[in-house]
């Protein structure tokens, strides 16, 4: 999925000794969390929301096939084009293919995270093509060349101060710190590319599959542009990004800008239905839907089918204490935060991706934001379940869950061991405290202290004492 | 009322006193509390890391341990999440088993849990001259719900002075193997963590899982800071209740 040059330790070591992550995210991050929380308190019923959204995408997912024929054969009716992507090779074959069929120079994205998934950019740019990001945060990332660390917000990892040298560096003029001075600057730059680009290619929210129309949500104007200036619309979505009618759409949309920002409903809610009618003012002459599969089809009928449930808003990575500190690069893959560690492994195999399921504490937070109830990380569960059945995982590890397995099932054996856990460890113990422990103790001792276990452990109280006072 | 109390791993071992303090709360309160000797560990540490067969032993001795219990009681609830949100589950396959599961999960209760809702104590008679703060654990507050509960109790507790604590709804990157697996990840969270219980300028954190004051209190010991851990149950009984 995506060839990082790092192995996850050592992304997770990066991202921890960068002090500008460490100043840029959290702020960020407290402000989408505030914005999701306002937002759930105006709702008021949250929980009842949640719930009928969970049921929509899960009815959808469940019924996907359908769904996905009644939306083709509408975006045909419509004029549009349709093709189907099993993999991230086709997807960039259909891309490229269209690209080299109207001999185009340019094209101006709209943000698209199936398009990161891909690496759409970087095979166009290979062929010459120029590709320029029209989403501000998008934008961002292209200039520093690199890749989201968020759903949502895909410069999330940058300060203001980083932006303004970016941006004066292409301004060739010092820009202030201002915000209105930076975004007019963007706006002034990006709209030359929109009116000179072959090529519009964006993402795609939701498909809704009574209409065949690809809706849009944004809240900079970019993909309205993207989607009608060129002569060619490319639209890319994963094959689960559909909704069966525009009543469920409005439902999944308010939810989706809820969870994300906190708005009520984001600045465009844009859907498209069709290339240029002839009595439309503007729109392209073409219009493509690229619909990527690239693993999720397997992911169907498995134990995982609910992480298809996604809408994408990232309200899982704002509240996880690891992102908060680890970032969206540490994960390596496109996709980060919780709903990545789910992710990427299914898209991408444990072989690549066998740390991610790790890096979680377990704490809930994800599964408790997910306004679709994704069980997040109790399918972070499922994934060491299975890296475990699969055999994956250390052999230390394996024996020493087979000795607590056999300890806890024993009760003479587990209590003789509570009983010599104080001597047996009092040769590592000073005062009372471990500061310096072997194998797996060593990865606690190496930031915390251990408490000495007590000489006289509960059970042993208990019988010399404890039981007698009952009465 | 006759209740079992169920003392988990970490309490066996590392803090028998938090178990002393729950047996002497309970029989403040009239209840006949017994140990069944049998009891070992709940088994999340092998579930959380995938290791879900080997769980499944552990748990069935527990279900036997507790069998002829009317209830169970538990100063943990991460443990008391783990029967009653994943027991049932894990015996998914053996019909029998989780019929046990899931009344073993029905009878058991965290510690504030059964203060409040069961016995439903309304007249805490302790007195504890402490500035302190409340961690809210994560299986706690999200896996059980139970946010309001322990708050409840420390309420009343004459001379006890309670701050809100910053960011309570974050994890303090215990995670059980995740603190030793993810130790570098693991500390940057337990310093944000301590740094907001520094803000409230509390002597005493007070928590309901000693596997998350077990890694606070750890942290701060390595870094030469003074708090005193406590668990809801060691501070109603220092407090002389009753």
């Amino acid at each position: 999925m995506s060839a990082h040059p790092l192995i996850f330790n050592e992304r997770v070591d990066k991202a921890l000794a960068d002090p500008i992550l460490k100043k840029a995210l959290p702020l960020t991050q407290d402000r989408l969390r505030g914005g999701r929380i306002n937002a759930a308190e105006q709702l008021g019923n949250v929980e009842e929301w949640r719930e009928l959204a969970s049921q929509i995408r899960s009815h959808t997912i469940a019924n996907l096939d359908s769904y996905l024929e009644e939306l083709v054969t509408n975006v045909r009716k419509n004029g549009g084009h349709v093709h189907f992507a099993a993999t991230s090779d086709d997807a960039v074959e259909i891309i490229t293919g269209i690209v080299k069929e109207k001999n185009a120079k340019s094209v101006v994205k709209s943000k698209s995270m199936v398009s990161e998934e891909v690496h759409i950019n970087k095979h166009l740019e290979d062929m010459g093509i120029k590709v320029v990001e029209s989403d501000l945060g998008e934008y961002i990332i292209q200039l520093a060349n690199e890749t989201p660390s968020h759903l949502i917000a895909p410069a999330i990892h940058k300060t203001r101060e980083q932006v303004r040298e970016m941006f004066s560096k292409v301004a060739g003029r010092q820009l202030s710190d201002e915000t209105t001075e930076l975004t007019a600057f963007a706006r002034e730059k990006l709209r030359q590319e929109f009116l000179q680009a072959d090529i519009g290619i964006s993402g795609c929210n939701f498909a809704v599959a009574e209409s065949g129309s690809v809706v849009l949500v944004s809240n900079e104007g970019n993909a309205r542009l993207t989607t009608t200036v060129p002569k060619v619309h490319i639209a890319m979505m994963g094959m689960e990004r559909i909704v069966p009618t525009w009543n469920e759409l409005d439902m999944v949309v308010s939810m989706l800008t809820r969870s994300a920002t906190g708005q009520k409903i984001s600045v465009y809610v844009t859907g498209i239905n069709s290339p240029r009618q002839s009595e439309d003012s503007d729109g392209p002459e073409e219009f493509h839907l690229v619909i990527l599969d690239n693993g999720r089809s397997n992911i169907l009928g498995t134990a995982y089918q609910e992480a298809l449930n996604c809408i994408r808003c990232g309200a899982c990575l704002n509240v996880c204490p690891v992102y908060r500190h680890i970032g969206g690069h540490a994960y390596g893959g496109v996709y980060s935060g919780p709903i990545g560690a789910v992710l990427t492994p299914l898209l991408g195999g444990y072989e690549e991706w066998l740390e991610l399921p790790y890096a979680s504490s377990l704490c809930g937070a994800c599964s408790e934001a997910c306004p679709v109830k994704i069980p997040l990380h109790d399918l972070l569960i499922e994934h060491r379940k299975d890296e475990v059945e699969m055999g994956l995982t250390p052999f230390s590890e394996k024996m020493a869950f087979k000795g607590f397995s056999f300890a806890t099932s024993h009760p003479s054996v587990y209590e003789t061991a509570v009983k010599l856990a104080h001597s047996g460890m009092g040769f590592l113990a000073k005062d009372g405290v471990i500061s310096k422990g072997p194998g797996m103790l060593g990865g606690w001792t190496d930031v915390r202290d251990l408490p000495q276990p007590a000489k006289q452990s509960f059970r042993e109280w208990w019988k010399k004492e404890g039981k007698g006072r009952n009465q | 009322m006759k209740v079992s109390l169920f003392i988990t791993c970490l309490a066996d071992v590392f803090y028998p006193k938090v178990g002393m303090n729950v047996v002497e709360v309970l029989r403040s309160y009239g209840v006949e509390v017994d140990f069944p000797q049998d009891q070992t560990c709940c088994g999340q540490p092998a579930f959380n890391s995938g290791y879900h067969k080997e769980a499944r032993e552990s748990a069935r001795q527990l279900i036997k341990a507790f069998a002829d219990s009317p209830m169970v009681v538990t100063p943990s609830g991460s443990c008391a999440s783990m029967i009653r949100h994943y027991y049932p589950d894990l015996f998914k396959d053996e019909p029998e088993w989780k019929e046990k599961a899931i009344e073993l999960a029905d009878k058991t209760y965290e510690f504030s849990e059964f203060l409040v809702h069961v016995l439903k104590v309304e007249d805490i008679e302790a007195k504890f001259p402490a500035h302190a703060t409340y961690h809210h654990s994560c299986h706690m507050s999200r896996g059980l719900g139970l946010k309001g509960e322990p708050i409840k109790l420390l309420g009343q507790v004459e001379d006890l002075e309670m701050e809100d604590l910053p960011y309570c709804n974050d994890c303090c990157g215990f995670g059980g193997t995740f603190a030793a697996k993810m130790s570098d990840i693991s500390e940057k969270m337990v310093d944000e963590k301590i740094k907001n219980i520094e803000s409230t300028g509390a002597d005493v954190l007070i928590g309901s899982d000693m596997g998350c004051l077990m890694n606070i209190g750890g942290r701060l010991r390595r870094l030469g800071k003074e708090v005193r851990m406590m668990h809801v149950a060691e501070v109603l009984a220092e407090g002389g209740q009753k």
